[in-house]
């Protein structure tokens, strides 16, 4: 026994000595590894904001996939144009239209024209002028660029005619009559061309520095030329990237930093609370199991609506028990949006959804929302077994086959998903079964037609009403349920190109009435987001058009 | 010996083979559009999207035309990134993962050694106990949960030091490395550390531990030449296909830490049905680990003087 342990002692000494070696070996291996990884990755570390460098650091949630502005489609390339590009016109800090390259503009009901400003410049120093619009939506339209948004530019003169390959990308009815002016002719009076021309899409591309790119435009830092207030310095695919000051920046009105670090990109939004936390970056999102958190730091929460509205869209194509309006009545009558969002969901920043328009869209004067109320909606359940007794008879059936709800595969869908399944079975006895799809399957299911109901959302383009007023017209592609209406189609008509605002107005809120009485659509929720800003940093704004986040106008206050 | 590395790495080829094989059709028979996206696209652009892919070919001309592709090294264009060859791609972001994965591999091994003799010299007593606790833990809790729990902690200890000692997240200096591997590491090493004490205790138990010992070896010459180094031989052979599996399954840990390596894209791209990262990453770590157990294979002879292989 003795000699037992007297042997595990002087192992276990050995051992120590050997612990020691290996230690010193791994340190070196450490350092070694570290001077490889220091060309991969980002040293640059300020904190969430340097007062003395005039800079700022943030997260990203995605590497944004494409910086050509012509063809990004994506909320995180979004994000990265909206601060390195400036179209003709841009918004400001109010949300309102704000001169951008263009100095002024005209629009008639046949076409518009754009003075760009002679002091526009591009990072290199040239001027940006109207040739380099004319170039960048020649190309958007044209079919080989495959642009996923082309169709934003149909309503200009054949846009729609080359983009389908039936014409030349000559064709198309934009023409730079000198440097300084652009002339664009309309396929039908689009009184809201202005804020077209705000979208990414529209934004200039310079053909010289375009082609002498070699096809690789957008694909590096180095392979992008811009004519916002930053520029893009230094991009490490996946891992960061540095705005600075863009020098020829012609707005002093804007791009107040040296320098916005990006020196994160993850959308692990644990990863982003306590990279803010420990004072790394100046703003982060918060979920609703963050709250409790985030007020014991007693952070100032702000909330904000992103644009995006959530909805049960029914399939109206022929042989679908979803056609039947009885059908798609009961259902509508059978649920209160306000318990889906309020007890179900309990995400803070979440509004229960009532119209196919969000509460942030612009009517005439103020809120499109006070001006044209909704259809009040009360939740019914008498009638809404009358109506299903109705489909009933309608559809010659007994019972309803199990219904079809397609959704997502998140968490909250499914939440949302489980709580439509419980509902609809108690209140109307129906049977849904809940097909969950990774993204690219449930659109492939949306497209062609291979479900009941689907859980569906929309996002906004443009600062206008009819980013969501003509989500439902016959031609449509993105009206993936198919409804058609003569009546519908007509009134989106009308909403496209009449130019008296009060009678365009009535028209959406005709729009937002059938939408309700056909029950194109159960409206669920509008998402919002709640989030939390540095103290130090004002001016930050969020963005329910455009850009999520948006620094343009952000500045370090000093004390 | 050269023969066999031979024969071995032509096994390995064709491993490889069925391996893009296999990957490409099941990866078609997917269901889901890869070219579908939030804004739907009229058919002319739809057209001219699948002939960019050559999608518009049948599957088996589309096969051949992969296969030849492959053989030059060529994965193509990702679909996702438009402007970014698959090759960059894996070029870019491997040597993060690997860099990632050897140190979080050095860290296993180490400490599973290390701990694995330490447990093994105090078997059933309070070290062995505590030691063992924590790796049962360390089997069991899922790398997702250590990750954010370390990284809270990391929050706290700056919180209480007042400056940030640790970075929480990012990528460059050797202090962003540490946490992220050793998280990356843990499994790993316990179960190296379990590996190691049984080990270690079968060949305590030896006949030429006995026979050292009464012709009365000094007792730490005993440890290092006869028991550590027939106690390790296991280790050696498992720490290939780990070097292989940790650099490739580092997806939560670069999620919540921020690090750009290859195994969010290559988790992304099944996601997003991006077909070309699919098939390049796909093909590139199996390729990997096809080689990394060649490599031990072959080391194996060098190690084991009793491993001898026919000539």
């Amino acid at each position: 026994m003795d000699k037992r342990s007297n042997y595990a002692g002087s192992a276990a000494k050995q051992l120590g000595v050997y612990a020691v070696y290996l230690t010193v070996a791994m340190a070196l291996i450490v350092y070694i590894l570290a001077f490889f990884a220091g060309t991969s990755g980002t040293s640059i570390n300020g904190g969430a904001i340097n007062e003395e460098r005039n800079s700022i650091t943030i997260a990203l949630s995605e590497e944004p996939p494409q910086l050509d502005s012509t063809r990004a489609t994506d909320a995180s390339s979004f994000i990265v144009i909206a601060h390195t590009m400036e179209g003709l016109i841009s918004y400001d800090d109010n949300d309102q239209l704000t001169p951008g390259v263009a100095e002024r503009w005209e629009i008639r009901d046949n076409g518009a024209t754009f003075w760009i400003r002679e002091e526009a410049r591009w990072s290199d120093g040239f001027p940006v002028t109207a040739h380099d619009f004319e170039y960048a939506w020649k190309r958007v339209v044209d079919p080989a660029t495959a642009g996923e948004y082309a169709f934003i530019l149909y309503p200009i003169k054949n846009a729609e005619a080359v983009n389908r390959g039936d014409l030349p990308k000559e064709a198309l009815g934009v023409r730079a009559v000198s440097d300084l002016v652009l002339q664009v002719d309309f396929e039908r009076p689009t009184p809201y061309f202005d804020k077209l021309v705000a979208f990414n899409t529209y934004y200039p591309v310079r053909e010289d520095f375009f082609v002498s790119t070699n096809g690789r435009y957008g694909a590096d830092a180095d392979m992008l030329l811009f004519n916002g207030p930053y520029v893009l310095a230094e991009w490490i695919h996946g891992a960061s990237m540095l705005w600075e000051k863009n020098p020829y920046y012609w707005n002093d009105e804007k791009g107040f930093l040296d320098e916005i670090v990006i020196a994160y990109i993850t959308n692990d939004v644990n990863a982003n609370l306590n990279l803010f936390k420990d004072g790394q970056i100046v703003q982060t999102t918060l979920t609703a199991p963050m709250l409790p958190t985030a007020m014991e730091q007693r952070w100032q929460i702000d909330r904000f609506m992103d644009g995006s509205l959530f909805f049960l869209e029914f399939n109206h194509r022929e042989g679908r028990v979803s056609e039947n309006l009885n059908f798609r009545k009961a259902l509508l009558l059978a649920q209160d949006p306000s318990e889906l969002v309020y007890k179900v969901l309990k995400e803070a920043s979440y509004l229960p959804a009532e119209s196919l328009f969000p509460v942030w869209i612009q009517g005439l004067q103020g809120a499109f929302r006070k001006e044209y109320p909704v259809p009040e909606h009360r939740m019914d359940l008498e009638r809404a077994r009358e109506h299903l007794e109705l489909a009933k008879l309608e559809l010659g059936i007994n019972d309803f086959p199990p219904i079809v709800l397609l959704t997502g595969d998140s968490s909250l869908s499914l939440l949302a998903a489980e709580y439509y399944q419980e509902l609809f079975k108690k209140n109307l006895g129906l049977e849904l079964r809940i097909d969950a799809q990774i993204f690219k399957q449930r659109l492939a299911k949306m497209t062609s037609g291979d479900f009941d109901i689907v859980m569906a959302g929309w996002g906004p383009d443009y600062f206008d009403a009819l980013t969501f007023g003509d989500l439902f017209s016959s031609w449509n592609l993105n009206n993936r349920g198919r409804y058609q209406s003569e009546q519908m189609d007509d009134l989106i008509r009308i909403a496209q190109s009449e130019l008296d605002p009060k009678k365009r107005m009535d028209a959406f809120s005709s729009i937002q009435d059938l939408i309700y009485e056909d029950v194109v659509i159960v409206p669920m929720y509008e998402r919002g987001i709640s989030f939390v800003v540095d103290p130090r940093l004002k001016g930050f704004k969020r963005r329910s058009v455009g850009p999520q986040v948006d620094y343009n106008y952000a500045y370090i206050e000093r004390l | 010996m050269f023969l066999y590395t031979l024969k071995r790495l032509f096994q390995g080829l064709v491993t490889v083979w069925f391996i893009a094989t296999a990957t490409f059709f099941a990866m078609h028979n997917v269901p889901g559009d890869p070219l579908l996206n939030d804004r739907a696209v009229s058919e002319a652009i739809r057209a001219n999207l699948e002939s960019k892919y050559g999608l518009d070919q049948p599957l088996s001309t589309q096969y051949f035309i992969y296969l030849r592709n492959l053989s030059t090294g060529d994965f193509g264009i990702s679909f996702t990134q438009e402007n970014r060859e698959v090759n960059d791609i894996i070029r870019e972001h491997f040597p993060v993962s690997a860099i990632l994965g050897i140190l979080a591999v050095v860290f296993a091994a180490t400490g599973g050694i290390l701990f694995g003799a330490l447990t093994a010299i105090y078997r059933n007593r309070l070290p062995d106990f505590i030691i063992m606790i924590l790796v049962i833990l360390g089997i069991s809790v899922p790398s997702f949960v250590i990750a954010a729990m370390s990284q809270l902690a990391l929050v706290s200890l700056n919180d209480l030091v007042g400056t940030t000692i640790l970075p929480v997240a990012g990528w460059g200096t050797i202090l962003h490395m540490l946490t992220p591997a050793l998280v990356l590491g843990l499994g790993t090493m316990a179960y190296l550390t379990r590996l190691m004490r049984s080990s270690m205790l079968e060949v305590v138990g030896s006949d030429y531990i006995r026979t050292a010992r009464s012709k009365g070896v000094p007792a730490p010459r005993i440890f290092t030449k006869h028991q550590i180094r027939n106690a390790i031989l296991p280790v050696v052979t498992v720490l290939g296909p780990s070097i292989a599996s940790i650099t490739t399954g580092g997806f939560v840990v670069e999620l919540v830490f921020a690090i750009p390596g290859l195994g969010r894209y290559f988790v992304q791209a099944v996601q997003q049905l991006d077909y070309t990262v699919i098939m390049g990453t796909t093909v590139f770590y199996g390729a990997f680990l096809v080689f990394m157990v060649i490599l031990v294979d072959v080391l194996y002879g060098f190690i084991d003087p009793r491993v001898r292989l026919e000539k």
